[in-house]
């Protein structure tokens, strides 16, 4: 998981880090002024708040053009999310950044070419047809580099990466002094721009993502077996490396195809952050799967709503930050790997081990009052009216072990819920159900004690403190195991190996120290 | 391979028998020679695996072991020399091979259960682009049994501990039912418990006339686990019957290079610090 956050937060890094650096305007400003159609630089972010009846228009989808845009971001958003989530899984989501940039060059190029042979410059097939083309040269030029040469696979992507992007850039620039070059429009390429979209366009946008779609669903088993054991499948006779050309293609088609919604520099967030969010809601690849494509639908779906409102806010933005509040969502929320989650678990495994303690400090402070260390202190629990008989202060047990005394409050407090102590004013005793537990236990960390010295050599005085560590993700069938190599019989609580008393940890541990 | 012999000798005795039991044996190794970057890492190998044997390979790291798995199951292509599985390309034969590879190979964080896991054995049986089926994860449950940890069929597989996800892959490999196990590591770093379920797995697999070739690390349980055992290092230095091979003067040929090496090189370190 680590990976794929920090190669999520890397991709996060280097879009931020593009917009900051404020790459494009240096190309912008240079631009004739606009003509007919008053045309804004795009670093002209002035935002007007949309009225209200724009609002409205927006959420029922008043507007043929806006209805079409937002599905068609939807479907592409849902496409790239399903290709994201075996992409992330092959490892492979930087690759489709180093090709999404290897597009602008491409761009520049087919216009330069359209234009010089007559045609329109702003064709999206032919621009598209030229991103593709730079766009695979790109990841064909990493995979040269990493073959021929020693460099590492993120070396030779961060090279081609910006050499490509580069060129692109420096390449609409020089398409901006040429004659007849109406390149305005080009830019919508590197940041997004669903107003920019035509009609055709976002159909042909549309069934793209579907294809994609398709070939996701009908090669899920294969894929899914690809990225998790390429051997085993290239042993069991799947053209692995045929399979990975399939992802590969989907990865492709789903960069070029976004490039005019997402734009470039972001469509790699469309690939990479709703496959990272959908893990922390599962554990199966399905539904990685299935709500990956979800979270992509709904985040090219809003961030395309709020761009069709907030016109000057380029959509890919939009798009790539909707996406992130799903993610950041996810982390906290998700009901599998979330951080609450998580935290819940981490809280609940401390309170059990804290009540395993306290259980046991209970017993071993009633067997030395007892005088009998070997019986289960049962019979002085026997409640015969004697106020003193079978309790322990709370004094006592504070000073069993290094716990705080609010820590220790809580552990009664809940025991005691539990059904396992009763508190009479200042001191506490076990219930029925409680010595049962309390005799489980400290057999438990006796058993282990045992093994540990009888097997693994351990002084007797260090004991304490290791069976202390291991004692609480024992499972029944090593206790059985332990039980039957140790010779015991089955509910009888084997002597302390160590001296008890009060603070019988620190005891030990100052043994321990003078055996060392 | 019955008689303790060179790579050479048993080339050339299993030659002479070859096309008359040919179908018999499940495992021919043919003057292989397997390079990376031109650099040879198992030389001109041969060796014959009979039917409803348990073979352990045996050899330092960096012997080629796990390279010559592979190399039988054309994962990495071969500079020269010949393999036969049954007595064809292992292409033809694949269905009757099962394949446990070294756990390490893969990401245990994957979003799969162990059910998942076995039930990827059958992906082949399945066939391209269908889903898979009822019966598929009634037989993968079975498999899942039959190595003792049915009850962990769904969790999720980075939860289970070591030995757990190595008998998961040993269960993906028995859920196809074939003929030949080709196993690489299966007792690394795995507890008692997996050990010993393990090795009951091979038995019984032996007992149904199943052939195991298992890459193997540890030299005190090769006689007890064994009935046959290659010694490599880069070339077969000894095969054939454990009780007749597998002495110590074949062990010191085959890990004896290796540590004259490692001698060799701790002397120069030493020197070299004299000297500073």
């Amino acid at each position: 998981m680590n990976r794929r956050v920090a190669s999520f937060a890397l991709g996060w890094v280097l879009a931020g880090g593009m917009l900051a650096g404020g790459m494009w305007p240096a190309v912008a400003a240079d631009r004739p002024p606009a003509q007919a159609e008053p045309r804004r630089s795009l670093t002209d972010r002035s935002v007007a708040w949309p009225s209200w009846l724009q609002w409205r228009g927006l959420l029922r989808l008043d507007d043929y053009n806006t209805r079409v845009v937002v599905l068609g971001v939807a479907l592409l958003g849902c496409a790239a999310g399903m290709v994201g989530s075996f992409a992330l899984l092959r490892k492979r989501a930087l690759l489709g950044d180093a090709l999404s940039h290897a597009t602008l060059p491409g761009i520049g190029l087919a216009f330069v070419a359209a234009v010089s042979l007559g045609r329109d410059g702003k064709s999206l097939p032919i621009l598209l047809l030229g991103a593709t083309v730079t766009g695979l040269i790109g990841v064909g030029a990493i995979l040269v580099m990493r073959h021929l040469t020693r460099l590492k696979e993120d070396t030779a992507l961060g090279a081609v990466l910006s050499v490509f992007f580069g060129a692109g850039v420096a390449l609409l620039g020089v398409i901006q002094q040429m004659k007849g070059g109406h390149a305005a429009g080009l830019e919508a390429f590197i940041y997004g721009k669903t107003a920019s979209m035509a009609l055709r366009d976002t159909l042909a946008i549309a069934v793209a993502a579907v294809l994609c779609i398709g070939v996701c669903l009908l090669l899920f088993k294969e894929l899914k077996l690809l990225c998790f054991d390429e051997g085993f499948a290239g042993a069991r006779g799947f053209p692995a490396v045929r399979l990975d050309v399939v992802l590969m293609a989907l990865i492709v088609t789903v960069c070029i195809v976004g490039l005019q919604a997402v734009g470039l520099i972001l469509v790699i967030a469309l690939l990479v952050i709703p496959a990272a969010a959908a893990r922390f809601w599962t554990d199966t690849m399905w539904k990685t799967f299935v709500v990956s494509g979800v979270l992509g639908a709904v985040g090219g779906m809003v961030g395309a709503g709020i761009s069709a409102v907030f016109s000057r806010l380029p959509s890919g933005a939009m798009i790539v930050l909707v996406c992130a509040a799903l993610f950041l969502f996810s982390m906290v929320f998700g009901t599998v790997r979330g951080l609450l989650i998580r935290g819940l678990h981490r809280t609940r495994l401390n309170r059990s081990v804290d009540r395993q303690h306290l259980l046991r400090a209970m017993y071993e402070l009633l067997e030395a009052s007892a005088g009998t260390p070997h019986r289960p202190p049962a019979n002085g629990l026997d409640v015969d009216g004697s106020a003193q008989q079978g309790t322990v202060a709370f004094d006592e047990l504070l000073a069993t072990r290094s716990w705080s005394s609010l820590r220790l409050r809580r552990a009664i407090r809940r025991a005691s819920r539990a059904g396992l102590l009763e508190r009479r004013n200042e001191r506490i005793r076990l219930t029925e159900q409680g010595v049962a537990e309390a005799v489980r236990r400290t057999r438990q960390h006796r058993l282990w004690e045992l093994y540990l010295i009888t097997y693994a050599d351990v002084a007797p005085g260090r004991v304490d403190r290791q069976a202390d560590a291991i004692e609480h993700i024992l499972e029944p069938e090593i206790l059985a195991e332990l039980g039957a190599l140790l010779d015991e019989r089955r509910w009888e609580v084997p002597a302390s190996p160590h001296p008890l008393g009060v603070g019988g940890v620190q005891t030990s541990l100052g043994d321990g120290a003078q055996r060392d | 391979m019955r008689n303790a012999s060179n790579s050479g000798g048993a080339q050339v005795a299993s030659q002479g028998s070859a096309s008359s039991e040919a179908a018999a044996v499940p495992l021919s190794v043919y003057d292989l020679t397997v390079a990376y970057h031109r650099k040879p890492v198992i030389w001109d190998v041969g060796f014959d695996i009979p039917a409803g044997t348990l073979v352990g390979i045996v050899g330092p790291n960096g012997a080629g072991k796990s390279t010559l798995l592979k190399a039988v199951m054309d994962l990495i292509p071969r500079a020269s020399g010949r393999i036969q599985v049954f007595g064809k390309d292992y292409a033809q034969s694949r269905r009757r091979v099962g394949y446990v590879p070294q756990r390490e190979t893969v990401d245990w964080d994957f979003p799969v259960d162990a059910l998942d896991v076995v039930t990827m054995g059958l992906y082949r049986e399945i066939g391209w682009c269908l889903p898979v089926r009822k019966k598929h994860r009634r037989a993968a449950m079975e498999a899942l049994e039959r190595v003792g940890i049915a009850d962990l069929a769904h969790r999720q597989i980075s939860q289970l501990s070591g030995g757990q996800q190595q008998r998961t892959f040993l269960a993906r490999a028995l859920v196809q039912d074939a003929d030949l196990y080709l196993m690489d590591e299966p007792f690394a770093a795995v507890d008692a418990a997996t050990e010993r379920a393990i090795v009951d797995v091979l038995r019984e697999m032996q007992q149904r006339g199943k052939t195991a070739v298992v890459i193997h690390h540890d030299l005190q349980t090769v006689s007890a686990y064994f009935d046959h055992v290659v010694l490599l290092n880069m070339r077969v230095v000894a095969s054939g019957l454990v009780g007749e091979v597998f002495t110590p003067d074949n062990l010191r040929k085959t890990y004896g290079g290796r540590l004259t090496l490692l001698d060799e090189v701790a002397e120069a370190m030493r020197n070299q610090e004299r000297s500073l």
